[in-house]
């Protein structure tokens, strides 16, 4: 009886995994990520999923035996992982076949032949036996995986992890490198190659992480243990020390990098920045804010108006007059907006801001607004932010000279929008510990209560509405000043869905969070460019993964965390 | 009697078809005691309610120290002096102790949002002066140690305690408990009697209570109004209440009022402990 | 009272701007509507037309709503995935009605050629919304509020890259169906017939749908469940069964609108479930969020109010090119309905509790 169930169950596990190979092949992955790869001339990006899943499944498959045998038996579990992996292939071999019988392409795009060739491995039908066994070998490879004890387990996956990291990353590396110049230079292309690792670099990240990997489970609670048992001084320094390394890291970064990835770094910087000024609505006041884009638009449309020296230029004033003209126009457009809609309950709030920024975006748009906003031609030739004195406005289309520094690089632009993002993180932690704060989370945790004990409820939420605003506006202000131009078309509403995902996914009401969210969520996509056909495939997915396995974020704040693994325990018992 | 600090005349709240309050006038003297009692869905939450401001009366009139205060929202309510703690506890969970009676103490604190960046020498002052206020909140309710705790950590009787301390941080001239001595063990219940009277007492504030637990209702209070199906069927002082047979019938059905009322009412409040 | 000045200006400031606000909307309306009704710039067949096509706009967006609204009031979620719901709905019709057309069946037949792919498109949207509420919400009914809105915003994108990958970023023609083409004329006016049977045939399907929730056992339950799941769980109804069973129809709903979009527009791409999902909902909470006459109700006015907005209240302000701003009317309505009645015009019904 036992035996049957885990028999079937890696056979589902199979059936399973072929389906998501099937899935990868047709959304076109598997062929675009072939260009790409893992190590050149060994193996390509699109190979290494279809192998990377059949051998997930033969690991899965492997330790769902073990529950069901309420422990490991070598013969079972190898069988299992075999099975699971054969099964794959032969999904994947019968799609293989189909494909080329039923003309699939007239339905689905991707269902090439180039892919029935990929997946023959370039012999036609005659190939259709190599997936079954391939299949098969990398499943028994993933079911005897789990047999491995965990010292030898650990510096596998580590090795693996680093391979596919560095592989994915490796142009930017590559770039890195190979700006310093001599033998970093060098090394660089030794290591990696333009589409991947070449095999050198492969073999010298998989020793290298077996190396430390091996030594940290041997080394590492030493280490741990005296880390601990340094004195108060001491920890504050190592503490003071590794602030330092990132403060170093965080000026130097955009310098040693190539205009791209300083670009890239600008773009993480500024959601970083509206990420704090939003996470005061969503995380300190519990409200939901979906139109983030709304005082984005107006901060950027106002910097615009008043610096352009092209045609719709009012003003020409410097950048410095115009940020906080910005900030608190976003601010009033806050008040005059969050007035009508605060008083409702959380969830229309979200689809009204919601409404809000794509009427923003509509009127940015119209030609109703066109006269005063350019309408579709957008504003540009906005001024760059300059340290010194601007000269005279001559005419349109001339821009100012400035005497002095002229902050027209994107990595200039970085630093202000840097500092800005850790002058919103001082502000949010005063005002957290002021009777504000106090108010806002009373609020989010019980409206009705908060109200009763005396906090105005619309006056309370408006300050922290017209506050993200404020923010909201600023982000949009440096964004138009980096790139110098502003269109209604860029107000969509994913910049807000950006902000308030990168939040949640970082960990709610969480500074460093919302750092490691900017990272994750618009560091990642803008790097990985070649795979940017499945950028939002990739984002939706990670964004479900994210919430499924660490619902509290990926760094919480930690009453957060409690507050949900206590929300689980209650439920457990109830 | 001596001058009411609250009145409600004739007061009604209908729930779609549901009459939850009938028309029921009702009065609580400075600085006094007084309990409503009656059988579960008897409309005694629904009243607190409509005196919170939770709810609003859909007729009548509710006067607090001679103004009417029934159009208000309950945060207006609250800065005339009423506050109150609720039957299931609604402490800001995922806040320290200290923190929820900082909230109490919301609508004395003036320093604005611009003052608490820049964390100006008054506003430091307003928040010291709060602190030491929260803290001397927080030794009265016997919580002297707790004060970092998050509510939610708390055993039962000293969320309770601490609810009541939330509600005195918005320095009440009448609170009103909604069955404070719920989940209450017998020694429990017997400290929060003389808490209760000791409030009366020490802080000179009128309270209003909703309580199921006939012998602190009969212990503490001065005067007792019955509620049933939203109407008001009897009030007076303990003694009277007890003798009543109206109530006798409402809590036992008719015929059968020679229980005693403690039991009877413990049974049909079973529910709840 | 113990408030300060300032606090207490700052609430007559609020009311004030809100009295200030609900004014300033009011004069616009008057004001626009009188002065295109005024120049008589339109025709009154025009206005006809405006009310038919909003009609059958509306009719659709009722349909979408339905989900919405549905799941809301059980789960209390905003679906952010509904939208591409429907616009899988919209593209396995297309393919089957694609199909069956190159064999002449849809000429032969157009009333079937009409139904089948409905159908198809129900069952498909049905299967999805299921698979989708399987993965990314079930494992999050118990997290807080926002954990499962972003699970439904990452669902969105999944959904709607996965079509684009499927079928390619381009924009498919649904195949016409001839005896549809063409205009029926009703007392001297010309009535575009798709417009016509789009309208009608929402209306069966919405029929059904009232028929199913109000007189089914699966539709008590489902009204159980939206008020009290605990109860109802008590009672022995399987909320998960019943919570699986609403996403499902919800979701049928999307997919036979997603066809009648198709038929009206003609347009089949892996973006169109956007823009009607947001009105959809929009729609919902117009008509009373929980609520589904509220929903159908609010789809209607908000379909109409759309159709005839620009012309009617913006043209006569003097706005250039006011169709632009249709879309924004559709949200500034929502902030009106917000400002003047925020429990939607038939009324909220929503469970006390959450999920």
């Amino acid at each position: 009886m036992k035996k049957e169930n885990f028999i079937w169950s890696s056979i589902k596990v199979g059936l399973l995994a072929g389906a998501i190979g099937i899935f990868l092949s047709l959304v076109g992955m598997v062929e675009v990520f072939n260009k790409r790869d893992v190590v050149e001339k060994v193996i390509s990006l699109g190979m290494f999923l279809l192998l990377a899943i059949s051998m997930i499944a033969g690991f899965i498959a492997s330790r769902r035996t073990s529950d069901l045998l309420g422990g490991n038996q070598a013969g079972s579990n190898l069988l299992a992982g075999t099975l699971a992996g054969l099964f794959t292939g032969i999904t994947l071999a019968l799609f293989v076949l189909a494909s080329d019988q039923l003309n699939l392409r007239a339905i689905f795009l991707n269902a090439t032949p180039t892919l029935s060739g990929l997946l023959t491995f370039g012999r036609g039908s005659g190939g259709l036996w190599m997936l079954p066994v391939l299949g098969a070998g990398t499943g028994l490879a993933g079911g005897a995986f789990l047999l491995l004890p965990l010292l030898v387990r650990r510096p596998i996956t580590h090795a693996i992890m680093v391979i596919i990291f560095s592989a994915l990353f490796s142009s930017l590396f590559r770039v890195i490198m190979v700006n310093q110049g001599g033998g970093i230079e060098k090394a660089a292309k030794a290591i990696f190659s333009q589409t991947g690792l070449t095999i050198n670099g492969a073999l010298v990240f998989i020793f290298g992480t077996l190396f430390i990997s091996i030594l940290w489970s041997s080394q590492g609670a030493k280490v741990q243990n005296r880390v601990d048992r340094l004195p108060a001084k001491g920890k504050l320094s190592l503490r003071v020390f590794s602030i330092l390394l990132i403060a170093y890291v965080a000026i130097m970064l955009p310098q040693a990098a190539g205009p791209f990835i300083a670009q890239v770094i600008v773009i993480i910087s500024l959601y970083i920045l509206m990420g704090l000024g939003l996470n005061i609505e969503i995380g300190f006041a519990g409200l939901l804010d979906l139109g983030f884009v709304a005082f984005y638009a107006i901060g950027a449309y106002t910097v615009g108006l008043l610096t352009s020296y092209g045609e719709y230029g009012l003003q020409h004033v410097s950048f410095w007059v115009a940020v906080p003209i910005a900030v608190l126009i976003s601010m009033m457009f806050g008040g005059i907006l969050g007035v009508p809609v605060l008083g409702v309950r959380g969830d229309y709030l979200a689809i009204a801001t919601l409404g809000f920024g794509e009427i923003v975006r509509l009127l940015a748009g119209s030609d109703f607004m066109a006269p005063y906003l350019g309408g579709p031609r957008g504003i540009i030739g906005i001024q760059k932010p300059c340290i010194g004195t601007l000269g005279e406005f001559i005419a349109v289309d001339i821009p100012r000279v400035c005497n002095g520094i002229e902050l027209s690089k994107p990595q200039d632009i970085y630093y202000v929008a840097i500092a800005s993002a850790l002058l919103i993180a001082f502000f949010s932690w005063r005002l957290r510990e002021s009777r504000l704060g106090r108010a806002w989370m009373a609020i989010r945790e019980d409206e009705d209560v908060a109200e009763a004990l005396g906090i105005k409820l619309v006056q309370a939420k408006l300050l922290a509405y017209m506050l993200g605003a404020a923010f909201a506006g600023l982000g949009g202000a440096i964004f138009a000043t980096l790139v110098g131009s502003i269109f209604a078309t860029s107000m969509q509403l994913i910049v807000s869905i950006n902000v308030v995902a990168l939040i949640i996914v970082g960990g709610m009401g969480s500074i460093p969070g919302v750092v490691v969210g900017a990272l994750a969520l618009i560091g990642l996509p803008e790097l990985l460019r070649e795979v940017s056909e499945f950028r939002f495939l990739l984002y939706g997915m990670a964004l479900i993964a994210v919430m499924l396995a660490k619902p509290e974020g990926l760094w919480p704040s930690q009453t957060i965390s409690r507050e949900l693994h206590h929300d689980e325990a209650a439920d457990a018992t109830s | 009697m001596t001058t009411p600090i609250l009145t409600a005349k004739k007061v009604i709240k209908r729930f779609g078809g549901l009459v939850a309050v009938n028309s029921v006038d009702f009065e609580i003297p400075e600085k006094s005691i007084v309990s409503i009692i009656g059988p579960n869905g008897a409309g005694k939450t629904t009243f607190f309610n409509c005196i919170t401001g939770f709810n609003k009366a859909d007729e009548g009139t509710i006067t607090f120290e001679g103004s009417d205060i029934q159009n208000l929202r309950p945060d207006q309510i609250t800065r005339h002096g009423i506050s109150r703690t609720y039957q299931n506890i609604r402490l800001f969970a995922n806040m320290t102790a200290l923190e929820n009676i900082l909230v109490g103490q919301h609508k004395f604190l003036h320093s604005s949002w611009i003052s608490a960046i820049l964390r100006t020498k008054s506003m430091l002052a307003e928040e010291k002066g709060a602190l030491d206020e929260a803290q001397r909140l927080l030794n009265f309710v016997d919580l002297k140690r707790k004060g970092d705790l998050l509510a939610r950590n708390l055993s039962y009787g000293e969320q309770r305690r601490l609810e009541i301390a939330r509600a005195l941080a918005t320095r009440p001239k009448l609170l009103l408990l909604d069955e404070p001595s719920a989940g209450m063990n017998p020694r429990e219940t017997e400290d929060l009697t003389s808490f209760i009277r000791k409030l009366r007492d020490e802080l000179g504030i009128a309270i209003l209570l909703i309580e199921h637990h006939m012998r602190v209702v009969m212990g503490i209070s001065e005067f007792i109004t019955v509620l049933d199906y939203g109407e008001k069927i009897a009030e007076g002082t303990p003694k009277e209440i007890q003798s009543n047979t109206r109530v006798i019938e409402a809590y036992l059905g008719r015929g059968a009022a020679t229980e005693g009322m403690d039991t009877a009412h413990e049974r049909f409040s079973n529910k709840k402990s | 009272m113990r408030t300060t000045l300032g606090e207490r200006l700052t609430d007559w400031a609020i009311s004030g701007f809100m009295w200030g606000f609900r004014i300033l909307i009011v004069f616009i309306v008057v004001y626009g509507t009188f002065s295109t009704l005024s120049s008589g710039k339109y025709t009154g067949e025009q206005w006809i037309d405006f009310i038919i096509f909003g009609i059958s706009q509306g009719s659709i967006y009722a349909l979408i709503a339905l989900g919405y609204t549905m799941v809301y009031g059980i789960l209390r979620m905003i679906n952010f995935a509904h939208g591409e719901i429907f616009m899988s709905g919209a593209f396995s019709a297309y393919f089957l009605a694609t199909w069956l057309d190159k064999m002449g069946f849809i000429d032969a037949n157009p009333a079937l050629g009409l139904i089948i792919p409905i159908l198809f498109a129900m069952f498909m949207s049905a299967s999805i919304s299921m698979l989708v509420e399987r993965i990314a919400y079930r494992p999050l009914r118990n997290a807080p509020r926002l954990v499962p809105l972003i699970s439904a915003i990452g669902a969105s994108f999944f959904l709607q890259y996965t079509f684009r990958g499927f079928f390619g970023p381009g924009v498919y023609a649904y195949p016409p169906i001839k005896a549809l083409q063409g205009e029926w004329v009703f007392f001297g006016i010309g009535i575009l017939k798709s417009q016509v049977i789009v309208a009608v045939s929402a209306a069966v399907i919405m029929a059904i749908l009232y028929v199913i929730v109000m007189r089914t056992k699966i539709g008590k339950a489902m009204r159980a469940v939206s008020e009290d799941k605990d109860t109802a769980a008590l009672m022995g109804i399987d909320v998960n069964r019943i919570i699986v069973s609403t996403f499902a129809i919800g979701a049928a709903m999307a997919g036979a609108a997603g066809v009648l979009y198709a038929l009206i527009f003609r347009q089949v791409g892996f973006f169109m479930g956007f823009t009607p999902g947001i009105k959809a909902f929009t729609s919902a909470v117009l008509g009373g969020i929980g609520n589904i006459p509220g929903a159908m109700l609010g789809g209607l006015v908000l379909g109409v109010f759309e159709s005839i907005g620009p012309a009617l209240f913006l043209d006569g302000l003097g706005i250039p090119r006011p169709y632009q701003l249709k879309d924004a009317i559709a949200y500034t309505m929502l902030v009106m309905i917000l400002l003047f009645r925020p429990s939607g015009i038939l009324g909220e019904r929503l469970t006390s509790k959450k999920a």
